[in-house]
């Protein structure tokens, strides 16, 4: 039982990380309705931004804050420039897209950094978080961030005039634009909060897997798991997938006999995927009714 | 957030490409036949190597082309089929000595199987549903291949080599050669009943899915029977891909058969032209030669050449190679009426 318990503690901790990754995917998934593949690469490039800006002598927050900044901007810029010529092309070509913006970041990051594994601080020190050897203190610091952030995106969608214009372009863009919302710049903003989100995640899962210019692929594919067991539509069920998928691989990892490192995230997978044959729009997704 | 939208309604995620409007017209492929069988003889042994690669990979890229642009499902799984087919084309050359021409149908019948049977689950999800899922199994088979009890067979981690088959009958040819023509039969065979799968009933059934599910089955066409038809087919001639590829190249690993694979066909769809099947060779060809020609531009840099490059491809003909391929009938249609 000890070691049940001790699983899924540390599978919240990993958790957490997928919950940030995920809660960044569910973000963009609302603004354009599809799954960024270049997320991932595009908070590595802010966290190396904000680790060079600390090289450079700026205090912790001051470089997670131009960090933020940075990433928003170029969020929207990324849109801007070279998604939005592509507003009208089928949508496996923007898919391609993101796979080219990927290869881009990567193999840029690569030559500027280059390959080799860097420590990066956390704010949150590390020591034992309540006395648990399980969950530092900058595990605990990174599940208080990621409630803190889903928080704040709750208050923005559902109290701010920006917050509700963004819902409603991202679900009838034809009555939004009546209504005059300007929808291709709400597209441009929800490009920038996840990016910035993503930034957030990059910076808080740095200290743990380090950083280095491949970091994120593994984090990634956790997080689209994540998204999609807890509904694409809902950034609560983002965060919760998150945590239920951090656990899933620690007890699999655990509990099932021959599961090496390489089988948990096939046997995660499988889980998620018995879990959407039951409910095909994820736990907290909202079912879309089709009209013919 | 608010549950009060429900009813949406959405564009179809994959174009409608009309059946005529998949293939070429006689008098092109005839010249495109001619070619493909002429460039040999001209070439050196490394370039056919080359182009028989380039004829595989057209083939799983015509595979994917067929779930995706006939019957509108999404995989990311196609390296899973292409595996096993390459494993078991692999493993019956070397572990009992089978002829390699009995091999590839035996391949293609146990992916088709496979296929058939991932399709089942697979039924109740759709879009990046489907995406994550058959994402899943392209994890999962490079670890599957390297199991401990199977590895009497694939060798691990080490994988398999494979003897090059000689040319029969002492035709007078090399044996890349040889390779490549006897590729280029199956890939032609294969072409050809693809283009009649997709003009006969069951190729309705698979656009009329594509384009509207709720419609097809309301029409009577048995929704779940042709999606799973669909990646049954797709995963079998993927298969066959893969089981040349083994003979090819003469050598199977595990991790040759990553989601890196899945995700250049998925590429070369893209640039071929979702739906247009001869668009496959053209995709097939984007994704051997392109990365070879960003690495000749910076070798540091390869990726980000890549993927500019790539982004270029998509701006110019965000339609693919098919969009060429109208715009040049447009102008043809053009001269003759001057």
């Amino acid at each position: 039982m000890e070691l049940f318990t001790n699983q899924v503690l540390a599978g919240i901790s990993t958790g957490a990380i997928y919950a940030c990754m995920a809660l960044a995917v569910v973000m963009i998934y609302q603004a354009i309705d599809h799954l960024n593949f270049a997320q991932g690469e595009m908070a590595m490039f802010s966290t190396f931004i904000s680790w060079q800006l600390m090289q450079w002598g700026i205090p912790y927050w001051g470089a997670f804050i131009i960090a933020l900044v940075f990433s928003f901007i170029g969020g929207i810029a990324i849109e801007r420039i070279l998604f939005k010529p592509l507003a009208k092309a089928p949508v496996l070509t923007n898919v391609a897209g993101f796979i080219a913006l990927y290869a881009i970041i990567n193999s840029s990051a690569g030559l500027i950094w280059d390959f080799t594994i860097k420590q990066y601080p956390t704010p949150f020190g590390s020591s034992p978080f309540l006395g648990s050897q399980l969950i530092s203190t900058h595990q605990a610091g990174m599940i208080g961030v990621t409630v803190l952030l889903l928080l704040a995106l709750y208050f923005f969608f559902q109290y701010t005039r920006i917050g509700l214009a963004m819902r409603a372009a991202a679900s009838v863009p034809e009555s939004a634009r009546l209504v005059g919302i300007n929808t291709s710049w709400m597209i441009a903003l929800g490009w920038g909060m996840a990016s910035a989100i993503g930034a957030i995640a990059g910076m808080l899962i740095a200290p743990v897997v380090f950083l280095e210019p491949n970091m994120m692929g593994g984090v990634l594919i956790y997080g689209f798991a994540a998204a999609v067991l807890g509904g694409l539509t809902s950034p609560f069920g983002a965060v919760v997938g998150g945590f239920l998928v951090g656990i899933f691989e620690n007890l699999a990892g655990t509990y099932i006999p021959g599961v090496g490192n390489e089988l948990k995230l096939p046997i995660a997978l499988a889980l998620i995927i018995s879990v959407l044959v039951v409910k095909p729009a994820g736990l907290f997704g909202r079912q879309i009714v089709k009209r013919v | 957030m608010s549950t009060a939208e429900d009813v949406v309604t959405e564009a179809p995620a994959i174009e409608a490409v009309p059946k005529r409007a998949m293939t070429l017209g006689t008098g092109t492929s005839v010249v495109v036949l001619l070619l493909l069988l002429a460039v040999p003889l001209f070439a050196k042994n490394f370039i056919i190597f080359q182009l028989t690669q380039l004829l595989y990979l057209g083939l799983a890229v015509l595979a994917l082309n067929i779930l995706t642009g006939g019957s509108g499902q999404f995989s990311l799984g196609q390296s899973a089929f292409y595996a096993v087919g390459a494993y078991v084309t692999a493993v019956m050359m070397e572990a009992f000595n089978i002829n390699y021409v009995l091999c590839l149908p035996i391949a293609g019948v146990l992916c088709f199987g496979f296929g058939f049977l991932f399709g089942q689950p697979a039924l109740r999800l759709s879009g990046v549903y489907l995406a994550l899922a058959t994402f899943a199994l392209a994890t999962a088979m490079p670890q599957l291949l390297k199991l401990n009890f199977l590895e009497h067979w694939t060798g691990g981690v080490q994988g398999l080599v494979v003897t090059k088959p000689d040319a029969p009958f002492g035709l007078p040819m090399s044996q890349d050669m040889w390779l490549y023509y006897f590729t280029l039969a199956i890939v032609l065979a294969i072409y050809i009943f693809s283009v009649n799968l997709l003009r006969s009933r069951s190729g309705r059934a698979f656009m009329a899915i594509r384009d509207n599910e709720i419609a097809a089955s309301a029409m009577g066409v048995n929704v779940a029977l042709y999606k799973t038809l669909a990646f049954g087919v797709s995963a079998g001639i993927t298969g066959v891909a893969g089981g040349l590829s083994a003979i090819a190249v003469q050598f199977v690993a595990p991790d040759s058969f990553t989601i890196t694979l899945s995700i250049q066909l998925f590429l070369g769809m893209v640039v071929g032209g979702v739906g247009w099947l001869p668009g496959s060779i053209v995709g097939a060809a984007f994704i051997i030669f392109v990365p070879n020609i960003a690495e000749g531009i910076s070798k540091g840099l390869s990726g980000a050449v890549f993927g500019v490059l790539l982004f270029f491809v998509i701006y110019l003909v965000p339609h693919g190679a098919r969009q060429v391929a109208i715009m040049g009938q447009q102008l043809v249609g053009r001269l003759k009426k001057n």
